[in-house]
């Protein structure tokens, strides 16, 4: 009995970590190519919950789901034009600096566009409640966040190993003067990658939308658990993040299993943990940038 | 550029030191036509929803207040900001009554900022209406003669909330588990419930307390669902409300969901298909009432949406401290805690007018359970909530439904 619960914990765990990576999968993917911390990602995710609410009353959650992310995409646009392009080669304080104030300008935009009452949406009736496969729970609408992550995962794995698009994105993270050299220009790899990171953290916010509050403050906190999932996994690291995110969700689930009082404290152990083994994190390479 | 010389800049230096250090009382008379007033709430972090209606409530009341020729022909001038966290709670109320000459203090939501905003308060001598806490705590073995406590305490929620249970046969011989925020007010709640529970024969199987800072509580909810209780019972603060009221509607949970602490900033950030069950509240905007009804369209009209019950705390709390001001002329605090003392009874929206309690500075007045409304009867997003039968009944006393001086351990120091 106890074992079972345990492995249901572990579960649930493993979908909560692949909710996590949506939002890590983009940071890190904006860190390799540019080399730079976005401190604003966490905008882009509550942006991506609140145009998930306030298209929902309209097109319905499904379809609000879908173009939600895409319209963020879009500002990932002008976001990597005429923010970040000005700071791959800068000192990386500068890039900091930056995003970190781009965070606290969308979050007091969205307060004043939206105020600073949460908004609300519901899950489809199709979605609510739970399957119970034997003696296992299952939220069905976590379920469904489960599998668009598995499908999202499996298409960037072969977006970045089997394409063209792929070859120089990886490339060009490795040796970007070389790539210059056989003329090809990085800039519109750099844009489509800063528009991937972004709509998959909006994806992530408008997955969350009708299951947390949604509030101007959103961003910020789920940066903290973002940060944490880059770390462990190894800035610039694909598979290091995706291992990471799962470690979390499971290791916070089975210690508020076991010991309540330590579940949040849990994730943070994990870090020190790894980062005392491995300061680069599960399969962190060397960060020329910073070393 | 014009150079200085060293020594001019050193004297110039030396001059703004001294005039900082001496000058200090020259500016408060320089403002003594105003009156100004600190007001401190959290706007971020998990209760900063809420804080930001107790904002609008309190500026509204200052304008009204201003409008109609300010207290003792003085106009207020209200220095309104955000708490943050206890230690900077502390630090910004140290700052409004030692730099920036506030006469008095109120506000807040958290019940461990208020501690020590009311620990600031005690060493300088000056008032602080605690708002919107509601840890028994503040009011029993931390509390102090200046510190005067406006928001029901959590027993009272308790048994707001337990009676309405109590009647509908969802307490006697049931099993409960409940959800807690880790901190003074979760564990001061918990609490309470507990010594509801022993006295009413339920039974808790379970019970979790929550750091404040958690978003997913879908780990608590396998264990909810592992220990099969009767009722699930939130003990929970601010926004942790809210996600967990979506998640249990996620999860599709048999077990019925009630709590003991609810604003209603958090029911309608909750959503209408998502709530359900019995809850308690200080006060709700649809209350048939002159007072609350010229407020809520004051407010309304301002701000174009209805207010949150702290909004119509901390606005009723500067109007009453205005009375209070005005009849005793005078801001000194002393003179303000007598007259407070004195049990002065003041109109706060309500059918019944409210006092401040002699012995433990509690604001004793009535409280109402709720349930929730069916989707398609609510007129507008706002109108959620149905309001039970206010407790304690009209015909029993209000100090019925507060801790005793018995089970209420508050010895004031002179």
């Amino acid at each position: 009995m106890q074992f079972e619960f345990l492995l249901e914990q572990v579960v649930n765990g493993l979908v909560l970590g692949g909710y996590y990576l949506l939002i890590a999968l983009g940071l890190s993917l904006i860190f390799s190519v540019g080399g730079i911390v976005n401190l604003a990602h966490g905008a882009f995710y509550a942006l991506g919950a609140y145009l998930c609410v306030e298209l929902a009353s309209r097109l319905g959650f499904g379809a609000s789901v879908v173009v939600s992310p895409l319209a963020v995409a879009l500002l990932g646009i002008p976001f990597e034009r005429f923010i970040l392009r000005r700071f791959y080669t800068a000192d990386p304080i500068l890039s900091l600096l930056v995003t970190f104030g781009l965070a606290m300008v969308a979050e007091q935009a969205i307060r004043m566009i939206w105020g600073a009452a949460p908004i609300t949406t519901e899950i489809p009736q199709s979605f609510r409640g739970s399957v119970i496969v034997g003696d296992f729970l299952f939220s069905r609408y976590r379920l469904l966040i489960l599998g668009v992550v598995a499908a999202i995962l499996l298409g960037i794995w072969w977006l970045l190993q089997k394409t063209s698009f792929g070859r120089v994105v990886r490339a060009g993270i490795q040796r970007p003067d070389m790539v210059a050299a056989l003329g090809i220009r990085l800039q519109p790899y750099m844009t489509a990658i800063v528009m991937l990171g972004v709509g998959l953290a909006a994806l992530g916010g408008a997955f969350f939308a009708p299951i947390t509050t949604v509030h101007p403050a959103m961003g910020a906190e789920i940066m903290t658990i973002a940060f944490v999932v880059v770390v462990i996994g190894g800035l610039g690291s694909f598979w290091g993040v995706v291992i990471a995110a799962l470690l979390v969700g499971v290791v916070r689930g089975i210690a508020i299993h076991f010991e309540p009082a330590a579940g949040e404290a849990s994730i943070y152990i994990l870090m020190f943990l790894v980062l005392l083994i491995r300061p680069r994190g599960l399969l962190g390479e060397r960060i020329e940038k910073f070393e | 550029m014009i150079r200085y010389p060293r020594r001019t800049l050193l004297r110039a230096g030396a001059a703004f030191a001294g005039a900082a250090a001496l000058g200090f009382p020259a500016i408060v008379r320089a403002q003594a036509e105003k009156i100004r007033i600190g007001h401190l709430t959290p706007l971020t972090g998990f209760l900063g929803v809420i804080g930001s209606y107790a904002q609008l409530g309190v500026k509204l009341a200052a304008e009204e207040i201003n409008a109609a020729g300010g207290i003792l022909g003085k106009q207020i001038d209200l220095l309104s900001e955000d708490s943050i966290n206890p230690a900077t709670a502390a630090t910004k109320a140290q700052r409004m009554l030692e730099q920036d000459g506030a006469v008095v203090l109120l506000g807040e939501i958290s019940s461990a900022s208020s501690l020590t905003i009311m620990q600031v308060a005690e060493r300088n001598k000056k008032v602080f209406f605690s708002t919107g806490a509601r840890s028994d705590a503040l009011r029993g073995k931390n509390c102090n003669r200046y510190a005067f406590h406006c928001d029901i305490p959590n027993t009272v929620m308790v048994n707001a909330v337990g009676t309405a249970l109590s009647q509908k046969g969802m307490v006697k011989g049931k099993k409960f588990f409940t959800l807690t925020a880790d901190y003074i007010f979760g564990h001061d709640l918990l609490k309470a419930a507990k010594t509801f529970f022993s006295a009413h024969d339920a039974n808790l199987i379970g019970d979790e307390l929550i750091a404040t800072d958690v978003t997913d509580f879908s780990p608590y909810l396998l264990k909810v669902r592992q220990a099969k209780p009767d009722v699930v019972c939130c003990n929970l603060a601010g926004n942790q409300v809210t996600n967990l009221v979506k998640q249990y509607a996620e999860f599709g949970f048999p077990y019925p969901l009630v709590g003991f602490n609810l604003n209603t900033g958090d029911a309608w950030a909750a959503g209408p298909g998502n709530l359900s069950g019995t809850w308690p509240t200080v006060w709700y905007h649809t209350l048939d009432n002159p007072t609350s009804k010229s407020f809520v369209a004051a407010f309304s009209k301002k701000y174009g949406k209805p207010p949150e019950n702290h909004a119509w705390i901390d606005y009723v709390t500067l109007k009453l401290l205005a009375e209070a001001i005005n009849s005793m002329k005078s801001t000194d605090s002393h003179e303000l805690i007598v007259y407070f003392e004195k049990q002065a009874q003041f109109d706060i929206g309500k059918a019944r007018k409210a006092y401040f309690r002699a012995w433990d500075h509690q604001l004793v007045q009535e409280a109402y359970p709720f349930t929730v409304k069916p989707k398609d009867q609510m007129k507008d997003q706002w109108d959620m909530l149905v309001l039970g039968d206010v407790v304690p009944a009209a015909n029993d006393p209000l100090e019925t439904i507060y801790p005793t001086k018995e089970q209420n351990p508050c010895e004031m120091k002179a």
